[in-house]
């Protein structure tokens, strides 16, 4: 058996791409800790994308347990993560406030329009006012909110049926049970 | 019953695959004529009975028989037939259902027209292909079964993604994957001749052909992808540098390469490791195309499957094909002869700068489309890669290749010289100059004047070398470079089509990225808006209602300096199945430019948002794109690749 350099490299560089990609898939990007858990939801006032004239601002946690996703017409995992929210307002699990993050008022209600909308309201946030003070990192990204109006948790990257039933509808479940 | 009838041909087919994947291996290494012969038969046995398979899904597809899961979760009884059928491949279950039929089809193909191959290579080549089937007919039966039932049987199903309703789209996965399974020959065929120790001339010419097929459909695949989304997803985009879009370019960029190094081997007996690797790389693309639409690792529009599980089964698979071939030719590699020397200025230097260039140009848009998922790796930041990247890292490479696609054709085999091709490069640079000259001077543009000066050079330096082929303009005569004309083989003829096919696509290309207008308004009937010299009119709102959904219909006219141009209908359609929207785009296609209008939402007081384009020479992409199909369709016919094939 003889191996030759030129024989060799091509499985090098597949073998340094394949490591690359399995700790890329393996690892947990949803588990940073952030600084605002426990903490109420910063005020904000803010337009609806839907109807510019009006504004949305932290009254809208009328002592209810809510879901805040940040997304983004821009943003590709928002995409996967879009029907398992069109699914839980279908099924009238959680209110959802949206919040259009980094993104102009006609992308974001044409990403809508295509692909259905499961917000309650939708707060426009293009110059990131609200995403600075939630310490959003990335999009899709979600906060649970308690009926007092404090973040109780945060989840980072797109929710899906399994994580939604396992880890965060048991928590909503426990919030709602609060007095 | 007849769910059950396809679900006992696939676990037949599998059966067989494991068979296939043994049998025949070790025929060849025995020289035992019998077991390698079973791996023709085995490659027929699985065709048909995966063709039952797949028909039998189809009749429950055509039947609404909901008692089916997938149909129930991918159907419903208001769809028409046409999107019934093509709904049974327009979900993961379905759609790898035909991934493998097709495998079985090009399986089947080889002891169709392979009787003249070697038998050794033949079996071994199909114990390869009967693996690759082991893999993905395991992957569906154990992760992905088609014919699961469902019980209680509920009343109607759950419909079909709305914007997967197209014919544009229905039939955009079928051809794609003509292309990425044909490169399973490619695949088969390399990992063969390793384990052969032989590759040669005769290899390379019996394995073309099936490289240009799988390229082809490829290119068609990509091509009609393209149109789909210009057209439905209503904002004229014709390729996004979508992760889904890049990963099914990546197989055909080194499929382009592995066909012009083929050629060389076929011709030369030069580049055989050039030609194994890439026949190994192609493949391995190509699942990886298959592996990231399905696993949802990046995601997109186009993305229509998220499970993890079954991403990582994938990923095993990707990583055994993938890593087996490389370990091959890292074992094997020093037995393959290097063919005859050639200098840097010859067909084959200009063929091996070819290569690397399209290698160069395939680790660019990989590195772009995996980039945001390395970076994700390694540090805890999200980051998205998109069209400045490309912009600025793939359009130069494929400038420069440009460069040497002029020249190459031009050179001799073996040795030329610099000294030879100065007529011609003055000659052209003469021409790019006026050519640049004119179009910045109408255009104002530096980049557009450069572009198009350099798809001009292409296609003068095309016609050059066929010019020189039929000897036009030397032997005196007419007559004799037309005689010369009809003796050409088919493989001239795929050259002159795919090269121009090329420059054309070059001229759409920048027309549209540098010449195209738009702008959007929110418009009450009877208001207007300009648009590069169009006067678009918002005129009508009609509200109607179709078979599975209700749509409100937009009517724009088109004006230019007074004259009226088009009228142009754009919908939005209401699924209520799947509780979704969509724009159709009113469009008016012309060679030299398409008028493009999307109606968005609003109401009668307030106005309706209206977006309008004016697309110049967008359909020169797609007829430069189909041109470069069937130049690899036309290839195919060489008389030259048929005769070693019956000999």
């Amino acid at each position: 058996m003889k191996l030759t350099w030129k024989g060799i490299i091509p499985l090098v560089v597949f073998l340094a791409l394949g490591i690359a990609f399995a700790i890329g898939l393996t690892k947990d990007p949803s588990k940073l800790p952030s600084q605002m858990i426990n903490r109420p939801f910063p005020d904000f006032s803010l337009p609806d994308l839907l109807d510019m004239d009006v504004t949305i601002d932290q009254s809208y946690f009328d002592g209810q347990v809510t879901l805040v996703n940040i997304f983004g017409s821009w943003c590709v995992a928002c995409d996967q993560e879009h029907p398992v929210l069109m699914k839980l307002a279908r099924n009238n699990e959680i209110p959802i406030l949206g919040v259009d993050w980094r993104d102009t008022v006609e992308k974001g209600r044409r990403w809508l329009a295509r692909g259905g909308n499961p917000y309650t309201r939708v707060v426009f946030d293009a110059d990131s006012m609200l995403a600075i003070d939630l310490g959003v990192t990335g999009a899709p990204e979600s906060f649970i909110v308690d009926k007092q109006g404090n973040i109780r948790y945060k989840f980072i990257g797109p929710i899906t049926e399994k994580i939604w039933r396992d880890e965060l509808k048991p928590f909503v479940l426990m919030l709602e049970a609060e007095q | 019953m007849i769910a059950e009838i396809g679900q006992i041909a696939l676990i037949l087919a599998f059966l067989i695959a494991v068979a296939q994947s043994v049998l025949p291996m070790v025929g060849a290494h025995k020289a035992d004529a019998r077991l390698m012969a079973f791996g023709d038969k085995a490659a027929m046995a699985q065709f048909i009975l995966l063709a039952i398979s797949f028909i039998a899904l189809t009749i429950v597809f055509v039947q609404s028989d909901f008692s089916v899961k997938l149909v129930t979760v991918n159907s419903h009884t208001d769809k028409p037939l046409l999107y019934k059928i093509s709904g049974v491949w327009g979900n993961h279950e379905g759609s790898m259902l035909l991934w493998v039929l097709i495998l079985g089809i090009y399986g089947a193909l080889v002891p169709m027209f392979g009787k003249s191959l070697p038998a050794g290579l033949k079996a071994r080549a199909l114990a390869v292909q009967g693996m690759i089937s082991v893999g993905f007919l395991g992957f569906i039966l154990f992760t992905s079964n088609p014919f699961l039932r469902l019980n209680p049987v509920p009343i109607n199903g759950q419909g079909l993604n709305p914007l997967l309703q197209d014919p544009g789209l229905a039939f955009h996965p079928p051809f794609l994957y003509l292309g990425y399974v044909g490169f399973s020959m490619a695949f088969s065929f390399s990992v063969a001749a390793l384990i052969e120790g032989r590759v040669d001339a005769v290899w390379a010419r019996w394995l073309r052909p099936w490289v240009l097929l799988a390229w082809s459909f490829l290119t068609i695949g990509i091509t009609m992808g393209s149109i789909w989304a210009y057209y439905e997803l209503g904002w004229g985009g014709w390729w996004m540098w979508d992760p889904v879009e890049n990963v099914s370019f990546l197989p055909w960029l080194v499929g382009t390469a592995l066909l012009h190094s083929i050629l060389v081997l076929g011709k030369r007996h030069a580049m055989a490791h050039w030609t194994i690797l890439l026949g190994i790389t192609a493949f391995s693309l190509s699942l990886v195309g298959t592996f990231v639409v399905r696993s949802g690792v990046l995601t997109s529009v186009h993305s229509f499957a998220v499970d993890p599980a079954r991403g990582v089964y994938i990923l095993a698979l990707l990583l055994l094909a993938t890593g087996g071939g490389l370990v091959m030719f890292a074992l094997r590699a020093h037995t393959l002869r290097g063919g005859p020397g050639f200098t840097l200025v010859s067909k084959e230097g200009g063929l091996l700068l070819n290569n690397l260039l399209l290698v160069t140009a395939t680790f660019t848009v990989f590195l772009g489309t995996f980039y945001p998922l390395l970076i994700e790796a390694f540090t805890d930041g999200k980051i998205s890669v998109g069209e400045p990247y490309f912009d600025r890292t793939f359009a130069p490479v494929m400038i420069v290749l440009i460069a040497f696609m002029g020249v190459g054709p031009l050179v001799k085999w073996r040795k030329d010289s610099w000294q030879s091709l100065r007529p011609h490069l003055l000659k052209s640079s003469l021409l790019v100059l006026v050519i640049s000259g004119l179009t910045w001077w109408l255009g104002k543009s530096v980049l557009g004047a450069l572009s198009i000066g350099v798809a001009a050079y292409l296609a003068y330096s095309t016609l050059v070398a066929f010019g020189r082929k039929i000897k036009f303009g030397q032997t005196g005569s007419m007559a004799g470079s037309m005689k010369l004309l009809r003796a050409q083989p088919a493989a001239v003829w795929g050259f002159l089509l795919g090269h121009m096919g090329i420059a054309i696509c070059v001229v759409g290309i920048t027309a549209m990225s540098v010449w195209a207008g738009d702008s959007a308004k929110v418009m009450k009937l009877g208001e207007s808006m300009t648009v590069s010299g169009y006067e678009f009119t918002l005129t009508n709102m009609t509200p109607g209602a179709e078979r599975n959904f209700q749509k409100m219909v937009g009517e724009v006219e088109v004006t230019k300096q007074g004259r009226k141009v088009a009228t142009l209908k754009s919908a939005r359609r209401f699924y209520q199945v799947r509780d979704m929207i969509t724009t159709e785009a009113g469009i008016q296609v012309r060679p030299m430019r398409n008028l493009y209008v999307g109606v968005g939402e609003g109401g009668a007081e307030k106005g309706w948002v209206v977006r309008a384009y004016v697309h110049p020479m967008v359909n020169w992409i797609w007829l430069g794109a189909l041109m470069i199909a069937l130049a690899g369709f036309v290839s195919i016919l060489d008389r030259g690749q048929k005769r070693e094939v019956s000999s």
